[in-house]
């Protein structure tokens, strides 16, 4: 699964025009959190707070998980709000090739959802757009 | 009293909170901007002047026992870098008014959400924690790049981005492979395991390559030249502060703790390191802008540090720790100097008029000093930082090496005089509003900074005291590992 992920996420990097670039990285964030929760496992330490069943899973990966989730779906918001200002209108129809400069001058949009500073319990994610 | 180590993190955070919700005031948030970074230095200082006696201050958040909590720890090292960097954002912030960069909208909480990612990378103790921390440096890093660039920031953006972005994907990875060997994450219960188990070694090298791509050395130093010139001068002084330096610590903080300085990959840190310096000084004689050539530089001088790494001596280790905190000022400096530069003459690129010697002779003093320290003269503190790093490898018989640093310094110096005989001397071009527009805020700093490298140069004790009291934790992690794990 992690392979299968990885592979398209890489060969989705190497394509051309910035929207595929960005599903590369939604894949490839799909298969680091794949291999964090593989990594779960109660058998080296006991659970955190109490006593419990052999059955649960351990929480630490899944914490961790939730955190790059946060994270990852911040940035890909960024990069879609980059990637609709080059393109000069909705991210939908354009499609733009990398290296060429869409930018419009005097631009000077900051994009959108810049600030997601996400996990450690800061003022969380402001998500500001525009 | 511990407590302190939460103001660098958590302080700037909620103040850049409080910020986004007051827009369009810019006076209130460089007020605000500025107290809180002094406030920053203050905690810096005082967590440093309990280091240097070989104390560490120890903070479990919530009072959460043993690896379930979040921790942070300031040993010298990391107080030592806490300070300097908020130095250094004070030092950008004032320039930022003078530059004007500070008045586009949201660039004050964002630096704020930088330096709080950064103060908290310093700090932390914990492999996962260090990447949503250096998560929550990048990700305002994203926006100043695009936010106060010039022409072609729209594909440096999106190279910027989308390195930084497989860096972070892959130190996760290595975070989730050293989960899946061990069963932890934190840097006190990892000590010393990857000298021990393979799979562990190959995991954290997973990590240590994840930071290498951070912190541009070579082979990955591609992204850094591309980027970082279209960003304004004040934005790259900040980043070449901040973003690069954290990913050095965090390769320092690992290699010492959890591979405990295992002698067979010395090799290949000190080829990394050989490498680094000779493209980076090399990349920097072909360019024809300030920012250019400083940014090659950076590749190059990163490189020294990792060489101190790579030697794994006490005397090498102490050189590493003083040249790297001294080199973050110079390099702020040279960088304020740039934006100066480029606020008075409109560009930063070397040909047109210079004379700017005599019209703004202040700034001139700043560069040179800046400069000579950068390329290792005395007095300034960067002769003593490369003098202290040969020294170390003429201990250790590294003659390659030694040879290979005196070269790159040499170079450093032609560039330094390139950008001095091209923007300093010379006549200066008739109109006379050049010197007018460089006022005192985007003086003032560079030539702070550049004092301080002066100062460390000249009285270097109190600061080779504290590099010494880093190495030799760094040499011997033990008290920093009880401190971390409290065992």
């Amino acid at each position: 699964m992690v392979g299968v992920l990885v592979a398209a996420g890489v060969f989705l990097l190497l394509r051309p025009g910035l929207l595929r670039v960005v599903l590369g990285f939604v894949l490839l964030g799909h298969a680091v959190n794949v291999v964090l929760l593989a990594a779960g496992g109660l058998g080296r330490r006991t659970a955190a707070l109490e006593e419990v069943g052999s059955d649960t899973a351990d929480p630490l990966p899944q914490a961790f998980v939730l955190t790059a989730i946060v994270i990852t779906f911040g940035i890909t918001i960024h990069l879609l709000g980059l990637l609709r200002r080059d393109a000069g209108g909705p991210a939908s129809g354009a499609d733009p090739t990398d290296g060429d400069d869409h930018t419009r001058s005097g631009d000077d949009d900051t994009g959108s959802g810049g600030d997601g500073t996400g996990g450690a319990g800061g003022p969380g994610t402001t998500g500001r757009r525009r | 009293m511990t407590g302190l180590l939460l103001l660098p993190v958590v302080g700037p955070l909620l103040v850049a909170g409080v910020l986004l919700a007051l827009p369009n005031r810019t006076g209130l948030h460089r007020v605000a901007a500025i107290a809180t970074m002094t406030g920053v230095l203050a905690a810096g200082l005082v967590l440093l002047v309990r280091a240097s006696g070989g104390a560490l201050t120890v903070l479990r958040v919530g009072g959460w026992p043993g690896p379930i909590a979040i921790s942070l720890a300031a040993d010298a090292l990391s107080a030592l870098l806490v300070t300097v960097t908020a130095l250094v954002v004070l030092g950008c912030l004032v320039s930022a008014v003078g530059s004007g960069d500070d008045r586009r909208p949201y660039f004050l909480p964002l630096v704020l959400v930088l330096a709080a990612g950064a103060g908290g990378a310093f700090l932390t103790t914990d492999l996962f924690n260090l990447f949503v921390l250096i998560e929550v440096m990048l990700v305002p890093s994203y926006v100043l790049l695009s936010l106060a660039g010039g022409a072609g920031r729209g594909g440096a953006g999106r190279v910027y981005v989308a390195t930084n972005l497989l860096g972070s994907t892959l130190l996760l990875t290595g975070v989730a492979l050293v989960y899946g060997t061990t069963g932890v994450v934190g840097l006190g219960d990892l000590a010393g395991v990857a000298g021990d188990q393979p799979t562990v070694a190959v995991a954290c090298g997973v990590v240590l390559l994840a930071l290498g791509v951070k912190s541009a050395l070579v082979p990955w130093h591609d992204w850094l030249p591309r980027t970082y010139p279209v960003a304004s001068p004040v934005v790259v002084a900040l980043f070449s502060g901040l973003l690069t330096k954290v990913g050095l610590y965090a390769v320092i903080r690992i290699y010492a703790v959890v591979y405990g300085g295992d002698p067979g990959y010395r090799w290949l840190l000190g080829a990394v390191a050989l490498v680094s310096m000779v493209v980076g000084v090399l990349g920097a004689v072909g360019e024809n802008a300030m920012r250019r050539i400083l940014t090659f530089h950076m590749v190059s001088q990163l490189g020294y540090v990792l060489l101190g790494l790579a030697l794994f001596t006490a005397a090498a280790l102490a050189a590493a720790v003083y040249y790297l905190a001294q080199y973050i000022l110079v390099k702020a400096a040279l960088f304020l100097c740039a934006a100066a530069v480029r606020a008075g003459r409109g560009t930063d690129r070397l040909d047109g008029s210079g004379g700017l010697a005599g019209q703004r002779p202040a700034l001139a003093l700043a560069f040179a000093g800046a400069g000579l320290s950068l390329a290792g003269l005395p007095p300034f503190s960067g002769f003593l930082a490369k003098f202290l790093l040969l020294r170390a490898a003429v201990e250790t018989g590294a003659w390659l090496a030694v040879t290979v640093a005196v070269l790159v310094s040499l170079v450093t110096l032609l560039s330094m005089v390139k950008i001095w005989s091209a923007l300093f001397t010379g006549e200066p071009p008739a109109s006379s509003s050049v010197a007018q527009r460089i006022g005192p805020t985007l003086v003032g700093p560079p030539l702070a900074l550049a004092g301080l490298s002066l100062a460390a140069g000249l009285a270097a004790a109190p600061l080779l005291v504290l590099a010494d009291t880093a190495a030799a934790g760094l040499r011997d992690p033990t008290a920093y590992v009880r401190a971390v794990t409290g065992r």
